[in-house]
């Protein structure tokens, strides 16, 4: 065999067929830390192993396969395998393979999936793994050149020293001969107390380009030859194409085709984009919308407001003692109905892909939360076999879980299939974008409490009813039916455990699948289940006559890291201590993503309708923390996003469409809307938890239950727009 | 055809005087650091300066733009030194995502070419571009940062 074999004719040796290739890639994952043959970058450096390759001039390459989007992890993930090889950080920089690479390698970069916080926490081992062994091959390497015991080499930034010769050389030098070493059967990886380049807060790699216009987005991309498309999806889901009229278009300034996408949707292409938008605008397209044109919000609310009776079947997603009989012998029995409504994701960059065509190859360029989904779908699109297909990933302007979808790459393919040979870039316009969303699922949520004569909670019952995101997108998760997702933040163990122990409780969903389609939206369905059951704990704690934070405590001895959190933002608020006059405080915690997260909030409140949020605590145990700058980021970002959501988001439903299509009906919080987010963060060690989500769920119901202590309202509906509160 | 003067240089572009101005901008000028967010002048993330003033050029049309001095976040910096906004971005780690942050930047500058030394209100004021990913504090110490150095 060929002992510099490339990455590109590594790949020819396994061929996939198509057929291996349905939803997810159905491969095992092979995770070799190096080996015989020397695996060459593409400028032909050697490759120690997949996660590192090192340079002539010392420069380090570090492979990050997870997607950035902003939430900071390509940062993060470098830091862990730097720590663990003892390069010189400054000399860092890191590069994506692509999908296509790491299938023809037998998954050599194992999971490309960047959602559900797990960027850093479930590829944490074995990248670190990748950088400890790297730095033992590496150190080996010299000692063989200087015929020593490696035992008797150290290693400092890069530097390798024999100790009793006083002899150095750098990585640079030896990483050659590292890369032909068999590598070690087992490495062992630093304590985290012992980090110095991980756990700290180190700048982020990518932010240079950020400030100059420089950064390639998806929506940057050019290429020789390459066309633009605009397209028009059936504005009501499910709906379809009937026919279009490109008579009236053709001849418009510098149009070149009109095609058919799908059965569902029609693309312009044109030489530049606003040429294609502008003509897209001026064709007339007749859709056949189907039934689901009658559908509204309306028609929603009151098929899942039945939901809420408990004579409808329900899946029951945690239980103990018996509910029923609790509540109907209490002394006192506490109900409450909430709801949540549709997100829109509202990336700041609209969804773009540009796809090359030709009959023996298909390639993307473009954001995706998951190169192997997008992967995938390039070959499902194209029909062509996984060697002649390849995804090449660019920085995300934003995913929070909306580009972990492969919609708008399976359009630029079938464009581009009707095109070869031409590069086309499709963009969706920030209507179609906002109309043709992967939304936050739609739910209600019908609460009882009972207190006995002691105002102790003896009895809860948690009755959802709702959108299954499972159900829509990973039928293959549910388990006999039930979604078992639907129950983060108040599941009875796991990731997303409910932190309060009740005597009696049930815990059930009633599904109910509108046609709008759902998807992952940052934080999940932790959002409204954290916002339904700490609203409901707050009014739980009223009607017990007792504080609100005193009244949780309570409930929460068996779980020693929710209470912490919990603690650690009341003291930092100071809870236990009066407001200043007029300004009133409210707290909330969950636990999602196998993190600990409690949040608090400051507000005042101008005739009943005006809310000034004057200052926020968030507090978050992820078990380790990595990058504790960009984690503070992390947990100030949630809040932008999640009190965006319950102030001003919120997609209604009428004919069957999606009615809000841009940020003038769909708004996002400005910088005065904002305080200064104080965090405080207790990382507990032994488990590794998730930062890009979690913080969320505690953002709306901190500020909710805030303004019932302002105004003794409880607001129990989302969004505050719908119910004439604003910020001051 | 449309004269339109950008970073210094003259561009004459093959587009309809109605382009809007962004779109003239980054498609016919090729200048990508611009960039789209909702075409309706709410976003701010395609923020140029046009004679200095900060403006959503998405909202303005290439026949308004012309002979006008248009700069661009690709101009902002200035004989290869970056502009303080930049540095103090680098500095303070600014962007996540990044994608609203060439807007943000300019608007920005321009604020500080005004007010070199702008209050709490008068960024709350001057600053409404949208960041979905949530900079806004790093943002607000950044500025304040470049107006105490
Ligand atoms: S794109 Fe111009 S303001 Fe949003
Ligand atoms: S940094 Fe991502 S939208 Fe502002």
């Amino acid at each position: 065999m060929n002992k510099h074999v490339s990455p590109k004719m590594n790949r020819r040796a396994f061929v996939i067929g198509t057929a291996a290739v349905g939803t997810g890639l159905a491969i095992g994952l092979d995770l070799p830390f190096g080996g015989p043959a020397v695996v060459r970058a593409a400028d032909g450096s050697p490759e120690v192993n997949a996660w590192v390759v090192i340079r002539p001039d010392d420069t380090v390459v570090i492979r990050i396969a997870r997607s950035e989007m902003g939430q900071g992890s390509l940062t993060g993930l470098a830091q862990l395998v730097a720590e663990e090889l003892e390069c010189d950080w400054t000399k860092v920089t890191t590069e994506y393979p692509t999908p296509g690479q790491s299938v023809a390698r037998k998954r050599v970069w194992g999971d490309f999936s960047t959602g559900g916080s797990r960027g850093i926490r479930t590829s944490q081992d074995y990248v670190r793994k990748g950088g400890a062994t790297a730095r033992v091959m590496l150190i080996q390497a010299a000692a063989d050149e200087w015929k020593v015991p490696a035992s008797e080499c150290t290693v400092a930034k890069g530097v390798i020293t024999h100790t009793a010769s006083g002899k150095t050389t750098t990585y640079g030098k030896v990483a050659e001969a590292a890369a032909k070493l068999t590598p070690p059967a087992e490495v062992k990886l630093k304590d985290p107390k012992d980090w110095t380049i991980a756990g700290k807060g180190l700048l982020r790699l990518d932010t240079a380009d950020k400030t100059t216009g420089t950064m390639v987005y998806g929506i940057d991309i050019k290429l020789p030859g390459m066309l633009n498309a605009a397209i028009k999806d059936c504005p009501v889901f499910g709906g379809k194409v009937k026919s279009f009229d490109e008579a009236k278009i053709t001849g418009m300034k510098g149009v070149r085709k009109v095609v058919k996408v799908g059965d569902s949707a029609v693309a312009v292409v044109a030489d530049t984009w606003w040429q294609a938008k502008t003509a897209l605008e001026a064709l007339p397209i007749v859709w056949d919308e189907g039934d689901n044109a009658k559908v509204s919000s309306e028609t929603i609310a009151k098929w899942l407001a039945e939901g809420l009776d408990d004579a409808q079947p329900a899946y029951v997603g945690n239980k103990n003692g018996d509910v029923k009989a609790a509540i109907a012998g209490a002394a006192k029995k506490i109900e409450a109905v909430y709801n949540y409504p549709y997100q829109n994701h509202a990336t700041m960059e609209p969804m773009n892909a540009t796809a090359l065509y030709t009959a023996d190859k298909c390639e993307v360029w473009c954001g995706t939360q998951n190169g192997e989904a997008a992967f995938a779908a390039v070959l499902e699109a194209s029909g062509l076999p996984a060697e002649k297909c390849d995804v090449h990933k660019v920085m995300l302007g934003g995913g929070f879980g909306r580009r972990g979808m492969t919609d708008y790459v399976r359009q630029a393919v079938a464009i581009a299939r009707q095109m070869p040979g031409t590069p086309i870039k499709l963009l969706w316009s920030r209507e179609e974008d906002m109309t043709h969303g992967r939304y936050h699922p739609i739910t209600q949520c019908k609460m009882t409490g009972a207190l006995d004569a002691d105002n102790n909670l003896v009895a809860l019952h948690y009755r959802l009813s709702g959108q299954s995101i499972l159900f829509s997108v990973r039928p293959d998760a549910l388990q006999n039916g039930m979604d078992p997702a639907a129950f983060q933040g108040v599941a009875q163990s796991g990731e997303a455990a409910l932190g309060y122990s009740v005597p009696n409780l049930l815990v059930e969903h009633s599904m109910r699948n509108p046609h709008v389609p759902p998807g992952f939206w940052r934080g999940v369905n932790v959002n409204h289940n954290a916002i339904y059951m700490e609203c409901f704990m707050d009014e739980l704690a009223h009607a017990a006559g007792q504080d609100p934070l005193e009244f949780r405590r309570k409930l929460m001895g068996k779980n020693p890291k929710h209470l912490a959190v919990l603690n650690a933002v009341a003291e930092k608020i100071g809870w236990t201590t009066p407001a200043p006059q007029g300004v009133y405080r409210g707290i909330a915690q969950v636990m999602g993503y196998g993190s600990y997260v409690a949040g608090a909030a400051e507000i005042s409140v101008t005739d009943g309708s005006k809310v000034k949020v004057l200052r926020i605590v968030a507090s978050t145990d992820p078990g380790y923390v990595v990058n504790p700058a960009q984690v503070e980021r992390q947990i100030a970002g949630s809040f932008v996003y999640g009190l965006s959501a319950l102030f001003y988001g919120g997609c209604t439903v009428k004919d069957g469409r999606i009615e809000q299509t841009n940020f003038d009906t769909f708004n996002s919080m400005r910088i005065n809307e904002m305080p200064k987010v104080e965090s405080v963060m207790v990382p507990s060690g032994g488990f590794w938890g998730g930062v890009g989500e979690p913080t969320i769920g505690v953002a709306a119901p901190a500020v909710l239950n805030a303004y019932f202590a302002a105004t003794g309202k409880r607001i129990r509906s989302v969004p505050l727009r719908d119910q004439n509160i604003s910020f001051a | 055809m449309a004269n339109l003067t950008i970073n210094g240089k003259t561009f004459t572009l093959d587009v309809e005087p109605d382009t809007p101005l962004l779109w003239a901008i980054r498609e016919n000028a090729g200048l990508t650091g611009t960039k789209y967010g909702c075409g309706i002048a709410q976003c701010g993330a395609c923020t140029v300066h046009m004679d200095g003033v900060a403006t959503r050029s998405c909202g303005v049309s290439v026949a308004e733009a012309e002979g006008k001095k248009i700069t661009t976040i690709e101009g902002l910096a200035s004989g290869g030194t970056l502009h303080k906004v930049q540095q103090a971005w680098i500095a303070k780690d600014v962007p996540q995502c990044g994608y609203c942050q060439s807007g943000m930047i300019m608007a920005v500058a321009a604020l500080l070419s005004e007010k070199p030394r702008p209050t709490d209100a008068d960024i709350d004021e001057a600053i409404t571009n949208i960041c979905r990913c949530g900079t806004f504090q790093q943002v607000r110490e950044a500025i304040h940062t470049i107006a105490s150095a």
